[in-house]
Order: C-alpha cells, then structure tokens, then sequence
C-alpha cells in the first residue's frame, strides 16, 4: 500500500468516524448494506475509467454508455425475451465494441480522447432517448427473473453481490494493472508513450484496449445498475456518472496526465464518494448541496497531496 | 567605415568546461560578417550572450559606442541586434503582419483596445517589399514557405529597427534558389546600413556573401579572414587543428560480413536524399555529419519509428522489412535513441522496469511478469555495466547521465543485440563514463555485433569508430577507412565540398 493510498484510507476512516458519532445509524447493518451496494455499482465503472485514465486518456461517456445499454438490455430480457445470460452476453460485447470504436478514432484517426467520448457521450444519449421514445424503460407488470435479479440484485449473508461483483473485478483487475506485461504496457504508454514506441511496444493496440476493457466493465455495470433501478427513464439515468468516475479514479491517484494511479485507490477513492453522499444523508444537510461537498473534499484531498509533494520535495533536497 | 558591435575578450565558462575563450570581433554598420565553427566551436553561445540570454564571465561588449560587460535581453533589443533562428519563432495560426508586430498591434477604439489588422498590414507591407517578398501581409503563415517564413522574421527585425541581424544556419533547409533569394536580402540589408552575421555550415554561401569571416575553434576566434583569404579552403584549415587525443581501441578481429545493408534507403526528412551504407558484423562505424545533416532521421528508419520513404534493406542476407519498431526489435536490430529522457526511458520506472520493457514477455509467466526474474536481469546488466545505483528499484530518473545511458544501453543488452545503433552516446555524459561507454561498445563490436555509432563531437568519431561514414544533405557524401582519418577529410564531406566544388565547375 502507498502513502496515497494509506492518505486515502486514514481519510475514509476518519470521516466514517465522525458521522457514526454524530449519527449512530451510519453503522445500523441497513445503512451500510445499502452504501456497499452503491460502492459497488460505482466501483465497477470507476474500475474501468482508471485503465483509460492511467493509458493517459479519458472516458467522458460512462454515464450515457450506461444508460442506452441499460435500455437495451431491459428490451432484449422483458420485451424481446431473449434469455438473460445471452442478453447480458451481448451487452457487454456491445460495451466493448463502442469502447473499440474510441479506441480505433484515438489511436488510428488521430483524435483527442475528450472529443472522441465527449461525442460518444452527446450520441449514446440521444440514441437511447429515441430508442425508448423518451418513455421510461422498465419490466411489465409481474415479469419476473429470479435468477437474475439473485445474482445481480440480490445478498448473501446481507452483502450485495453488487459489492461482491466489485471486489471480484477489483482483484482480477489489480492482478492484471499490477502484475502483468499488459499493466506494464498501460504505464509506460501513459507516462511516456514515446519511450514505450522505442522499446517496441504497440502503443496504439495497447490504448484501443483500454478503451474496450472500459467499455466491456461498463457494460457489465450497466446491466447491474439496470436491475437495480428496474426501470429506466433514458434522459436521466447514470448522468454525471462519468464524472463520479472520474472522481474516485483522481482521489484514488489516477493523474489525469496518465502513467499513475492503482486499483486500491480507485477502490477507496469510490468508497470514500459513497461515504460522503453517505454524510450528507445522515447528517441533515440539504441533498442540493450534495455535489458541493463532494467538489470540495476532492479539492482539499488534491490540494492537501500536492502540499505534501511539494513539503517532501524541498525537504529532501 | 563606421563599427556597429565590437565584442572583446568575451569568456564563458561552463563548470570545467570554456565555452568561449576571449574572443574578440567587430562589426561595422551595413557589413556582412560570416561566423563558422565546427559543431560545438562556440557558437550558440555566443550568440545567446549577444541576445542576452547568457551572461559572459568577462569581456566587454560595445554597441553604438556604448559598452556593456553583459547584455539583457530587453537592451540587445534596444540595441538593436536582432535573430533570425534555425528554428522559426513564428506563430503559424496568425498572418504575416500579426507576427511581425507580436506584442506591438496597432489598436483601435480607444480603452477597448480593438486590433486594427488594417494599419498592421499597411506597416508590414514596405518592410516585405524591402526583402523583394512576393505575398501578401494579410497570409497566414503556416500558408508560407520556409524560406518566405524567414523573410518574415527578418522583417520583424526590420520593424524593431535592427542594425544588426544574426542569422543562424539561415538557408540550411532552403532550396538553391530561396538560398539565392535570401543572400539578396542580405545585400539588400548592407546596402540599407543593416548589419548581418551569417552563420552557417555550407562555406561556399559564406564565401558569396561575406567579406569577412570570423573563425571560431573551442571557444576562440582563430582567424579573421578578409578578401581574397574568404576561401572554404581557409576556413576549414582553420576551422580544426587541434590535437585529438586517442582513445581508439583496436577491434579483435576482422569486421566480417555486412550485417545491414541500406540501398537507396530514403526518409521523409530528406525525400529526395538516397542513402547506400553498409554495417559490418564486428566493427564499429562512425556516422558523422551536421547537426541536421539526417542522421537521427536515418536511425529512426532503421528501428522502424518512422517508415522508409523508398529503397530497401538486407540484415544478413535477406531482405528485411521494417513497419514497426517491434518488426526491427524481433531481429535484434536496437536503436539506443539521441533523446535519453525522452524516448529512451520512462523515467518515474524503475531501474530494472526499464530493462525489461522491450522484452518484458520474456520475464512473464501465464502473462504476470515474475518480478524476481526481473530484477535478476538487471542485477546482472547492473555488474557488467558497472551501474551506480542504490538498488535496480531505483527510480531512472534519479541517476546521473552516464548512468540513466548506461541503463537505456542495458535494455538492449539483456536481449543479445546484433544491430545497434547509437545516437550520439556520450552526449552530456562526464569524461569517466564516456570511457566506460567506448569500452563496452568496443566489447560488443567484439562479440560480432555491427554498431552505427552518430555522433557529432570529432573526438568521439574520430578516437571510436573503426571506419566512418560522412552524411551530407541526406546522403552519405564519403566513407572514410582508420587510415584516412582526418579532422580535415570528414569535415570537407560535412559541409559538401566535393558537392559543391562539382556544382561550382
């Protein structure tokens, strides 16, 4: 574990802290078996803008990715029939094919990643707007999937296996970012791509499949974060998802310049967003001012890790 | 006739090493004056200490009867002394008047401070009908040749009413007859009162358009030709002459067959240049040349950075295709690149992530790298190289130069090269280490690799290689056997003598 990371942990613990002190449901076994669930649905996705963060790029369609996904999904099990497991099949290649098309108009177009998924983000709105007339998507009345809504929506022993999903994912992908030629690969392309070129590396194949590892884990969140709102209405659902992603991946010590940033601090930069709409809930402050404290406790934690550089810096020369 | 600068006993010193050693030279108002050098004669600097950029350590500077000990940039401009850059300072998004008047716009409508591209254009027309310009104030720059572009920073010079500019390597990407119109302009600057210092490599523009030449070898103006002693000749004779010192060791055996060979091999940098060079299996080729001369273009053709332009190449014996650096790697043909930092290491990776990098699949098993294997490698590269460092966790970046090439060199190492080619190896490196790099090139040649070595420092190419190759323009203008050596030879095919001479008659 890092000094960010360790930063990062103490910082969860003690804000956990206060609030249970304050208020002592913040430890009632409802409150945290709900929280955890939220980590988990947002922890998938923000899994999946760290690979493309640390490859030195940026996915600013998540949340729209997660919402024409999520509509298409529900259609093909509730309206179309198609056997749930295929269904899901399909969605996350579907993920991983609109992360492909990125990937292919960075690397080969020559495009920059913020206009690239910022129009990905404009396009897959609007499509699942139309593609559901502007109604609300949801299931008909009295269909029902038990397997499916188990294994996605549902606990074991109170854990959401959303939770467990997370960690799963998590782990697997700690073991690939941390351990393997691929993760290897992904830092030295995002700290220095040219040095990578150099050294014989396909830089561009390496950056395409971030994108289609982010589009495939977001689809897999999609569907999660589909059976768990059960219906979904396509103008608003998973908006401003990508910025939260964003978020725990920049608190987790992803640098939006790339080449940084590991998957326990997503882990925790997640964590800590969830314990902080968490606090806003419990602690009686208005629900508008939501976004307000989340942007400035991201602020603080940057600003607060830039003066520790900087201290560490002078004090050793 | 009246003198403009006059510039004595100026000296400067970087850390052990004299950059400039008392020299002294003149300008008068409306006169031409050519400046050469070798590469790393002192020239650069120089000029930063006559743009104000680098403060001198001794020496007076006179302009206009006023002497300075040393110049800020504020009063080089006053002063009226001017650059025209190798590289370009122009904004390539504004028009030709927007850049010659950069941070002087004529404004209009009072406090709101409207740019009035009008009177701009209107201003900047007489000065580029001066220089015999053929377009328009209103275009936009990236819209104009490279040597239109020029002509546009000499207007600017002209707009801040220069006495004197100085011209680095003006016409080294110019075409015959750009490089014709530029020397006109500088008649034209003479006969207006203007003052020029030309500098530049092709000896022969020198000729045509100075009268005088000042000649600087390590730091000091060894020579100030006049009339009829302007002569390429001349300046060459007095452009080397010192005493190498030897630090060649002699190959074990040998060279034995070609190990890569170039046939009409052409880059993009230079598309008409064709290059035909051979690598010998155990020897030690020099490529020497300009700086600019496209050497490092031709390396990165060879790894497969850039594609080639046309031609072909063999690697023993068979025809080799290089689309991507990996094809080039596969067969161990290594570039060790120029830029360390920048394209030889990731610099915030360990010592030992660096090694591995190029190979890295190697050190995996089921695709997770095995850390131990890993840094048991670079343990190993770390004794045999000598490498001084707290531990092969150490980050790149933190090591001093010799050492941070050392380890751009061990990546390569670890997986048995038969091509390498180095650029510029000992650039920035402290005496010591060069030694180390020349032995353990020396080591490698031995074992049957061919290296290219690129190098611009005379010392190095001359004390290393086992044969040399000389670039010129894109082509290679000679190769030089051990036996022919000289200062004097590589320098003649450097700047294109023959070339020039054949194109003369």
């Amino acid at each position: 574990m890092n000094r960010k990371d360790l930063g990062l942990l103490v910082l969860i613990l003690v804000v956990g802290t206060i609030v249970a002190i304050i208020n002592p449901r913040f430890l009632s076994p409802i409150n945290l078996s709900n929280t955890a669930n939220l980590i988990g649905l947002f922890g998938l996705f923000s899994l999946a803008q760290a690979f493309v963060i640390i490859s030195g790029g940026i996915e600013l369609s998540s949340g729209s990715v997660i919402a024409l996904l999520g509509v298409i999904f529900l259609d093909l099990v509730a309206a179309a029939g198609v056997p749930w497991p295929l269904a899901a099949l399909l969605i996350v290649a579907l993920g991983g094919i609109l992360g492909l098309c990125h990937g292919f108009l960075i690397t080969r177009m020559g495009l920059q990643p913020f206009v690239v998924t910022l129009c990905g983000l404009l396009i897959y709105r609007g499509v699942a707007r139309y593609y559901t007339d502007d109604a609300t998507a949801g299931f008909p009345f009295g269909a029902s999937f038990p397997w499916l809504e188990w294994l996605v929506a549902g606990r074991s022993f109170g854990v959401p296996h959303s939770l467990v999903a997370f960690i799963l994912a998590a782990v697997a992908l700690a073991i690939l970012l941390h351990k393997s030629v691929y993760g290897r690969y992904l830092y030295a392309v995002g700290k220095n791509e040219m040095a990578a070129r150099y050294s014989g590396i396909n830089t561009r194949l390496v950056i395409a499949s971030a994108y289609v590892l982010c589009g495939a884990l977001t689809a897999a969140a999609a569907i999660f974060i589909a059976m768990y709102t059960r219906s979904i209405s396509p103008s608003s659902h998973g908006n401003f998802y990508e910025l939260y992603a964003i978020a725990a991946a920049v608190l987790g010590g992803c640098s939006l310049r790339g080449g940084e940033g590991s998957i326990l601090g997503v882990v925790l930069g997640t964590i800590l967003l969830q314990v902080l709409q968490n606090l806003v809930n419990l602690l009686g402050i208005p629900s508008s001012l939501n976004f307000a404290v989340m942007g400035t406790v991201i602020l603080l934690g940057v600003l607060a890790d830039q003066q520790v550089m900087a201290y560490r810096k002078r004090s050793r020369l | 006739m009246h003198k403009f600068l006059e510039v004595r006993g100026l000296t400067k010193r970087y850390g052990s090493t004299v950059a400039l050693r008392n020299v002294d030279f003149e300008v008068s108002q409306g006169e031409a004056l050519g400046l050469v050098g070798e590469n790393g004669a002192g020239k650069s600097t120089l000029m930063k200490v006559l743009g104000g950029v680098v403060a001198p350590d001794a020496g007076t500077i006179t302009i206009a009867d006023r002497s300075h000990d040393k110049l800020t940039v504020q009063q080089s401009m006053a002063s009226g002394i001017a650059f025209v850059h190798q590289e370009l300072n122009l904004f390539e998004n504004l028009t030709a008047a927007a850049n010659i008047f950069i941070g002087r716009e004529a404004t209009r409508g009072g406090p709101l401070r409207l740019l009035d591209d009008r009177t701009l254009a209107a201003r900047a027309k007489p000065l580029l009908a001066q220089l015999g310009a053929d377009f328009s104030p209103e275009i936009m720059v990236e819209d104009l040749s490279l040597a239109q572009r020029q002509m546009v920073e000499i207007a600017k010079a002209l707009s801040l009413e220069a006495r004197l500019v100085i011209m680095d390597e003006p016409t080294s990407s110019l075409t015959q007859s750009e490089t014709e119109r530029l020397l006109e302009t500088i008649r034209k600057l003479s006969a207006s009162g203007v003052a020029t210092i030309f500098i530049s490599h092709r000896l022969g523009e020198v000729k045509q358009c100075c009268s005088r030449v000042a000649v600087l070898r390590d730091g000091e103006t060894v020579a100030m030709l006049k009339g009829k002693d302007v002569t390429p000749e001349n300046m060459i004779r007095h452009m080397i002459g010192r005493d190498l010192k030897s630090v060649y060791r002699a190959p074990a055996q040998a060279a034995g067959e070609d190990m890569l060979a170039m046939t009409g091999l052409r880059t993009a940098y230079r598309p008409l240049s064709e290059v035909n060079l051979a690598l010998r299996a155990g020897e030690i080729l020099g490529l020497a040349g300009l700086v600019g001369s496209g050497r490092t273009e031709l390396a990165r053709v060879i790894a497969g950075i850039e594609p080639a332009l046309g031609g072909s190449m063999r690697f023993a014996g068979k025809e080799l295709v290089v689309a991507a650096p990996s094809d080039a790697i596969a067969r161990g043909i290594y570039l060790v690149p120029e830029d360390r930092k920048g394209a030889g290491l990731v610099l915030d990776f360990p010592i030992a992530q660096n090694v591995t990098m190029p190979d890295l699949k190697r050190y995996a098993r089921h695709l997770l790298v095995d850390a131990r294997l890993e840094s048991h490698t670079a343990n190993a590269q770390k004794e045999s190289l000598d490498l001084r460092c707290s531990s092969v966790a150490q980050a790149a970046g933190e090591l001093s130069g010799g050492n941070q090439q050392k380890v751009a060199l061990a990546k390569w190492l670890a997986m048995s090269p038969k091509v390498l080619v180095m650029d510029e190896p000992t650039r920035g490196i402290d005496v010591g280490a060069k030694d180390e790099i020349y032995r353990i090139m020396r080591q490698l040649a031995d074992s049957g690799v061919a290296i290219l070595m690129i190098s611009s420092d005379m010392e190095e190419v001359i004390g290393v290689s086992d044969r040399i190759a000389v670039m010129h323009e894109g082509r290679i203008a000679g190769i030089l056997s051990r036996g022919e050596f000289s200062e004097e030879r590589i320098l003649a095919l450097a700047v294109g003598r023959h070339a020039q001479q054949e194109a003369a008659a």
